[in-house]
């Protein structure tokens, strides 16, 4: 099984990177993933809708879609792609330590 | 493991609802994954974006076997509506948005919304008479232009 090492921790996480355990992530990860993802600089809109992933992913067992993050988590869907260029939710999935969301819409 | 999909131009030539569903659905996805989009409309598909008709895509209800309805049924006058109507609500419990609001949607996520001029001129519309979403009416040779480099889909 692959692994990575952020903030000094190792972690297991699957083939294109995603946590294989979402309870061994931690916020002091998050800027290492993000950077890793291309984004230089997590802004207070970006850790908004990664703690949102969390949230979802902890009530639902999943985490949202880009349909739902667009509806839900307060941050249009135009804004959601202007902050994670390589796909919205899979990125902040990635960055949160949360499985890929898996949905069609 | 062989390079991944960077860049999609998606045709949309069909003007039913099975026809402009998958289009849009595979576009929205291919933005999800980080995926260029472009999607250019052609023909009967012009009428995804055309302001006046597309709130108003319906089921094909004859010649649509997979739809197993008896084509003699499909041609009574508010079949199609009638189905159209059902498939509706059945998509909005899975939160598949309608068309117009899809095509918003589509918009934001950054993907190309192009017209094909020669449909465009065979109809007789001109920008001001499709959605905003759209960007431009272009030629086939300047929709190659943009493809370059990418997977072309028709639908």
């Amino acid at each position: 099984m692959p692994s990575a090492t952020y903030a000094g921790t190792t972690v297991a996480v699957d083939d294109e990177g995603f946590f294989e355990d979402p309870n061994a992530w931690t916020e002091a990860m998050a800027p290492e993933i993000a950077r890793q993802a291309g984004i230089e600089e997590l802004t207070e809109q970006h850790w908004r809708v990664i703690k949102f992933m969390r949230t979802e992913y902890a009530e639902k067992g999943t985490g949202p879609t880009v349909r739902v993050l667009g509806k839900t988590s307060g941050v249009s869907v135009k804004e959601l792609y202007q902050l994670f260029p390589k796909g919205p939710a899979k990125t902040a999935a990635l960055i949160a330590g949360i499985p890929k969301p898996r949905g069609c819409i | 493991m062989s390079d991944p999909i960077e860049k999609v131009s998606i045709v949309v030539s069909k003007g039913s609802l099975e026809g402009v569903y998958p289009a849009l659905i595979m576009a929205n996805g291919a933005r999800a994954e980080g995926i260029e989009a472009n999607l250019f409309f052609t023909f009967f598909g012009l009428d995804a974006v055309n302001k006046a008709r597309c709130a108003h895509i319906k089921v094909a209800t004859v010649g649509n076997p997979g739809l197993h309805l008896a084509s003699l049924v499909g041609v009574i006058p508010g079949v199609s509506w009638l189905m159209t109507r059902y498939m509706g609500h059945k998509m909005d419990k899975l939160d598949i948005p309608p068309i117009p609001e899809f095509i918003e949607m589509i918009g934001d996520t950054g993907a190309g919304l192009y017209g094909c001029k020669a449909s465009c001129d065979l109809f007789g519309l001109s920008q001001d008479d499709l959605v905003a979403q759209v960007k431009d009416i272009i030629t086939v040779g300047e929709f190659y232009e943009m493809s370059a480099g990418g997977q072309i889909i028709f639908t």
